[in-house]
Parts: structure tokens; sequence; C-alpha cells
């Protein structure tokens, strides 16, 4: 499906983010940052180590260590950040970390339970039970080429890094956002996981569902093909254009950005 | 956390005390104060025999002789002796549970602890001690076609002296400490449990205390003797009701496990906390010892302390058989104003002997969580191991945790191990989870659980549900 077909047919804005500020201890991160995520693009999101990507991830999902500064975020239609975390996730955010964080004693199966079940609670559908959960959750873990006995570890807990991104990937396909962001979840895996995890994206691509995908390298980009590429630096976005951009960020690096105006998308 | 979701927390902490409602029974009760006419006038109500009296006497005058402890990480105001009730007991004298008072059948349904047989749950038999004496002893008849004895302590010095006579003061002596000797003078009731060799119980065996008399301290006394290659599950629950006064519990516990008997003793202690200013609540000051006595011996104590103003307590094992085994799994928690000074002893006299310590301290509000533990390795005891292992979870910025592990090794030949870490309750963690939509609450709870699993998988499967429900109440609201 090209881009041209959605806006032909019409695009509803999923998330619009306008002149965004934001700061932590004291130091502004994201200076005016604006982006629009119409339903079913997939936006790329690149930039060098410390520009903002992360923030601008983890205020999506509402970490409370940010400060909003001004600006705003319209989700569905609504004000972002009168919406709790939980209720964040509820309405279909999900953010695959860029670190995932270890449990130790909750194993990983229980917890994929309890949030499956508080998902479909919220969208009106019964809870799974132990049967069903488990065939739900084997299925997509086999598309995802996962060892079963994950389930049975505590969650992330002494996994190597390709199996905590697996297990991020997982949950986003249990879960099945309306938005998922994903943060250099191609960090640190060898091209067949990149590819599993990319055909993991893939797999839930519609027109109805969209991407933001945080990455370092356009590598990923050759599997997972964005309908835009957005260049972060110093908390803005200075370039946007097609994945050509991101062909050319690999072979010329980031230093052409800072010199030139930001580009319109 | 932002202060929205301290809030959020600290309404929930406001969650009440569930078992804190009273029941008017038709009380029998002494008045108060302490005396040599304390000690026989109690000794006389249970019509004991003349050896039992003098041990009682032999405790008194020696408590006399004694000073309180202050070593503990605790405060309080000093307990005034003379202001207590010593001995308190529902009436009417029970030959079977149908001639109960049925006010106080009504309360155990409260409990949850159904006391008719017909109701019970297959497999727990249950004694269950209100203030001073126990008021039945369930499935007591299919444990005696075993050999098995579970009764009350009372009825045990009736029918089984020359056990009772062996066995009492004989891992906790009534010289022992302060608060053990006194209940060697005046212990009223609680339960006595004797497995005979080789016999492995079928069931969990169950203590349910309670208790409901104000101004009423419980002293209860159990002594549970596990012969060669035998079995025992044993299941100890409490509570009490709301009182502004503080109440003391001061209990003793001995386990005498001879050649390859093995004892499992897990607690899940909720009594009365006080209230959030730190207004009532039980001291619970407790003395709790197992020997391994024979060879390949074991003793597991396995708690869940989520109750009480105060504890003082270090359930123990003398590691004496060789090749014998010693555990303690302990969770833990003081929310508000709670003090919890808890840990164990491990003394290894035998040789090869091995001992785990599992210590989860959970600390929320103002409250104050020490665990204090002490590994001896006596000079016999070659190849003897330890390993310990100590955790301190914080929720909040005004609550403290503390660690003081005492080491004493006298044998080149032993190894031990000891961990200790201390943690803030992870906002990466709970950021994580509700990310995922868990709401904070249920966050909390899941982190929790996760924390505590070692020991809650020590506990049989109906306990740990309930320390599950018992640990989500306590910390209801508690991550500041
Ligand atoms: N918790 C924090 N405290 C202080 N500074 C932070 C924190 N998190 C991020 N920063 C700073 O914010 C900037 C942007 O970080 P981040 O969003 O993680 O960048 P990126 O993901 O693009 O590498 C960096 O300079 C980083 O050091
Ligand atoms: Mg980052």
């Amino acid at each position: 499906m090209t881009n041209n077909l959605i806006k032909i047919k019409e695009m509803k804005p999923l998330l619009q983010i306008s002149d965004l500020h934001v700061s932590i201890a004291g130091n502004s991160i994201l200076n005016g940052l604006n982006l629009t995520v119409n339903q079913g693009e997939v936006h790329a999101i690149m930039g060098p180590n410390g520009s903002g990507k992360s923030t601008l991830a983890n205020v999506i999902a509402g970490r409370e260590e940010y400060k909003i500064e001004s600006g705003s975020i319209q989700y569905k239609g609504r004000d972002l950040f009168s919406m709790e975390v939980d209720e964040r996730s509820l309405e279909g955010i999900f953010l695959a970390f860029q670190y995932p964080v270890e449990i130790p004693g909750v194993s990983n199966s229980n917890f994929l339970k309890s949030t499956i079940n508080v998902h479909r609670v919220h969208r009106g559908l019964s809870e799974l039970n132990a049967l069903e959960m488990l065939k739900y959750v084997r299925s997509k873990m086999s598309s995802l080429e996962m060892d079963p006995d994950l389930l049975k570890r505590s969650l992330n807990d002494g996994f190597s890094g390709g199996e905590k991104k697996r297990n991020e990937i997982l949950q986003m396909l249990l879960l099945e956002p309306s938005l998922a962001i994903l943060d250099e979840t191609d960090s640190g895996l060898d091209i067949d996981a990149l590819r599993i995890v990319a055909d993991g994206v893939n797999q839930l691509r519609s027109t109805d569902r969209s991407f933001i995908v945080v990455t370092h390298y356009q590598r990923l980009l050759a599997y997972i093909v964005p309908d835009f590429v957005h260049v972060l630096s110093n908390g803005k976005i200075v370039a946007t254009g097609d994945k050509s951009l991101a062909l050319k960020l690999e072979e010329e690096g980031y230093d052409w950005i800072k010199e030139s105006p930001a580009v319109p998308a | 956390m932002s202060d929205d979701s301290m809030q959020t927390l600290e309404v929930h902490t406001q969650s009440e005390y569930k078992y804190g409602w009273s029941t008017l029974l038709d009380m029998d009760t002494f008045p108060k104060g302490l005396s040599e006419e304390t000690v026989r006038a109690i000794s006389l109500k249970k019509e004991e025999p003349e050896w039992l009296l003098e041990w009682r006497l032999k405790a008194y005058r020696h408590w006399l002789t004694m000073k309180e402890p202050d070593w503990a990480n605790v405060h309080y105001p000093p307990i005034n002796y003379q202001d207590i009730i010593y001995f308190a007991a529902p009436k009417k004298k029970l030959n079977s549970i149908d001639e109960a008072d049925p006010e106080l059948l009504r309360m155990f349904d409260k409990l949850g602890v159904p006391l008719e047989e017909r109701k019970i749950l297959a497999g727990v038999a249950v004694d269950a001690v209100v203030d001073s004496v126990s008021v039945t002893t369930t499935f007591k008849k299919e444990l005696s076609t075993l050999g098995i004895i579970f009764s009350s302590f009372s009825e045990a010095v009736k029918e089984h002296p020359e056990l009772v006579k062996k066995y009492l003061g004989s891992v906790v002596p009534y010289t022992d400490n302060f608060f053990a000797t006194l209940n060697s003078a005046v212990f009223s009731d609680g339960s006595f449990c004797y497995i005979p060799a080789g016999v492995r119980c079928p069931m969990e065996l169950s203590t349910y205390f309670r208790i409901n008399a104000a101004n009423t301290g419980q002293f209860e006394r159990t002594l549970i003797v596990a012969e060669k290659g035998s079995y025992v599950s044993y299941l100890e629950g409490c509570t009490a009701p709301m009182r502004d006064e503080n109440q003391l519990h001061a209990a003793v516990v001995e386990i005498i496990a001879l050649d390859e008997a093995f004892v499992k003793y897990s607690t899940v202690q909720n009594w009365y906390p006080g209230d959030k200013e730190g207004r009532g609540g039980i001291y619970n000051f407790v003395t709790k010892r197992g020997i391994c006595a024979g060879y390949k011996s074991k003793i597991s104590w396995t708690q869940v302390e989520t109750g009480s103003a105060i504890t003082w307590k270090y359930p123990s094992v003398i590691l004496k058989g060789d090749e014998s085994v010693g555990e303690f799994y302990s969770v833990a928690v003081t929310n508000n104003r709670q003090q919890a000074d808890t840990g164990t002893k491990m003394l290894h006299v035998g040789k090869n002997t091995k001992s785990t310590i599992i210590s989860k301290g959970i600390s929320a509000g103002y409250s104050n969580n020490s665990y204090r533990g002490l590994v001896k390795i006596g000079k016999r005891a070659d190849g003897a191991q330890n390993f310990s292992q100590c955790d301190s979870l914080l929720m909040g910025d005004k609550c403290g945790a503390h660690t003081f592990p005492y080491l004493e090794v006298d044998n080149p030949n032993a190894r031990v191990e000891h961990e200790a870490t201390t943690s803030k309750i992870g906002e990466d963690q709970l950021f994580y989870c509700k990310q995922r939509g868990l709401s904070e609450e249920d966050a909390i709870n899941m982190i929790v659980n996760g924390y505590c699993k070692e020991v809650f998988n020590e506990l049989p499967m109906e306990f740990a549900v309930e320390a599950q429900k018992l640990l989500a109440i306590s910390l209801e609201g508690s991550v500041g």
C-alpha cells in the first residue's frame, strides 16, 4: 500500500505533536518539536546519540521524570498529557524499550497474561484462560522464533540482549497497539534477528495502525520500509524525507544536517 | 514518583485492618497483675501436676531477676507488667465442637477459619486458640490412628505428661530470655504435636491464634516433637481486634527433630498493627527455636510477617545432628509506624550441617524494618555451610531498613556466604509495568510478589495465596 493511497482515502491523524518543549533535570532536551503521525503510517526517527529520541518516546508513553515545558500532544483527538501511563497503554500506545527492564521473580508468562487480560477487559472482551493464553502466546512466539522456555523465566531476567528485544516485539504482537514506538529495537541484533523483528512489525502493519521507529541504522529500514524519515537534532526535527533520506544519512553522517535549515515534510 | 501518584498511593494505604472487630464472649477472666499467686492460679485453673507448677514458679522467680532486652532496633514506652491480664478464657468448657458458644463459631467463621469438621478444608487440621485457651482441635481422631498427637497444650499435659515433661524447655529453657521466661511462668495454652517414628503426617497441622479480650496478654506455647524419619508441616496464623492500647503477645515455640525427621513450620503473622499514627497494635515478642537433634534432620521456618506494632522474633535452629539442615525464609513487611526486628540464628554444632537464610524486608510509610541474624559455626562443625541472603526493599523515603548480620566462625573448614541488597522499588520497573497497561497498584503487587517469590514458594499453596493477599493489603498505597 502506498502513501498516496492513504492520502487519497483520507488522512486520519493519530498523534499530533505541536511545538513540544521538554526538559530533564533543568536541561532542555526537546526544543519545539512538531510531528504528525497519521493512521497507517510508519515514521522513522534518526539522529545522533543524545539528540532526544528516547526522550520523545518516553514522553509519549508518559514517563514522569520528564518535564513538559510547553506544547501539546493530541492522541486520538485527546489531550495525551491528561492520560495516565496505564491508560495510554490501554488506549493503544506501546513502547518497545531501548533497555527492557528486568523484574526478578515475576514470570514472563504471568506478566504477559496479566497485561493481555487488562487490555482485553479494556476492549470489552473476556479474559483468556490459562490454556487459551498459552496457545495465543505460543503462536506469536513461534513467529518470532523464540524459545518457549522463556515463558517460565522471570521477566527479562538474565535474557540476552536479543531475547529482550524479541520479548518486546512479542508483547507488541500480543497487545496489538494503535501506535507502536520502537526505540532502537534493532541495536545489538544480528541480521537474522533483525529480519525476524522486522517481520513481526510488518505482520502488524495495517491501515489503522501506526509506527514510530527510532533507529541509528538504515539497515532496519530496508526491512521496515518507512513512509517518512525524520532527523532529530538538538531536540528538533531538522529534516524530513522519504526512505532515501535514511540512505543519505548512512553515507554522509549527520554533519550536513547541522548546517542546513529544516526541510519541511 | 510524582506527587500525584504518591497521593493515589497514600489514599490506598488507608485500607482498614480486616480483623479488627471483637466478639462478646462469656469469659472467665483473672484480675490484672502478676505475682506468684497469678502463676499458681493459672496452674490450678488448668489442673496441672506439681512438677509443672514448680517449673512455672522457677521461671517466674528467675524472671524477677531479669531485665527487659533493649538491644533490638525497636522503641516503645515501658510495659507495665502489672497492668496486664494473664488469663482469660471463654467460660464454657467444650467436649465437642457442637457445644461451642455460637458466638465463638461465628467469630471463627468471620475470620475464615471454619471449625465444624464437615466444613473444614480437606487436609488441614486446626487447633484454635482464643485468648488464653485452645477452644477446639479438629481431625484429632483421624490423626490418632497414625499415632499422631495433635492437641491443645493443656490436654497434652494431662494425657501425655511424660512427653511434655521430657521436651518442655529442652530447646528454649525457662531461663532463656526475658519474654520466653515470662511465657514459661504464665503460658496458658497452645498446641502440642507429636509425630511418631516413620510417620508422614498426611495433612497440614494448623494452629490459629486469636486475641479477643481486651487488656489481655497472650502467652501460648507450642511444642512439636518429630520422631525418627517423620515429617510434618505446621501452619500458624493469627489476628487480633483493633484496640487503642497495645497488647503483649509473648509466645514460645519449641521444635525437636530426631534422626532424619523434617519439620516445616510456616507462619502468616497478621496481628493488629496499630493505626496509621501508631496507636495500638500488638507487641509480638516471640521466641521460636528448633533443634535438629538427630542425624540428617531438618527444620525449616517460613514466616510472612505483616502485622503487629512491633515484631521481635528470631526463629532459630540448633544444628546438632551431623548433616542436619536448617532453613529460614522470611518476608517481613512494615508500613505506617510499624517496627520489626526479626531474623534468625543458625547454630552449627554437628558436622556437614547446612543452613540457608533468605530474608526479604519491605518497608513503607514511616516504618522501621531490621534484619538481625547470627550464623555461628562451632569447633566441631567440619564442613558446615551457610548461605544468607538479606534483601531490603524501600517503598518511599521516610522508612528505614537495617541489616545486622553477625558471624562467628570457630572452624576453618566452614563455608559461609552472605549477600545483602537494599533497593528502592524500581521506578523503571513500575513504569515498564504501567506502560503495558497495569495499574500502579497491580504493578506494585506484581513487583513485590516477585521480590518475595523465593519465600512464598516455601509456603503451602493455600497459605501462599493468603500471604499474597495480605501483602497487597499491607502495602496498599505505600510507595512514596
Ligand atoms: N534521566 C536523565 N537525567 C538527565 N539527563 C538525561 C536523562 N535522560 C536523558 N538525558 C539527557 O537527555 C539527552 C537526550 O537523551 P535521549 O533522549 O536518551 O537521547 P537519544 O535517545 O537520542 O540518544 C541526553 O543529553 C541525555 O544525557
Ligand atoms: Mg535512546
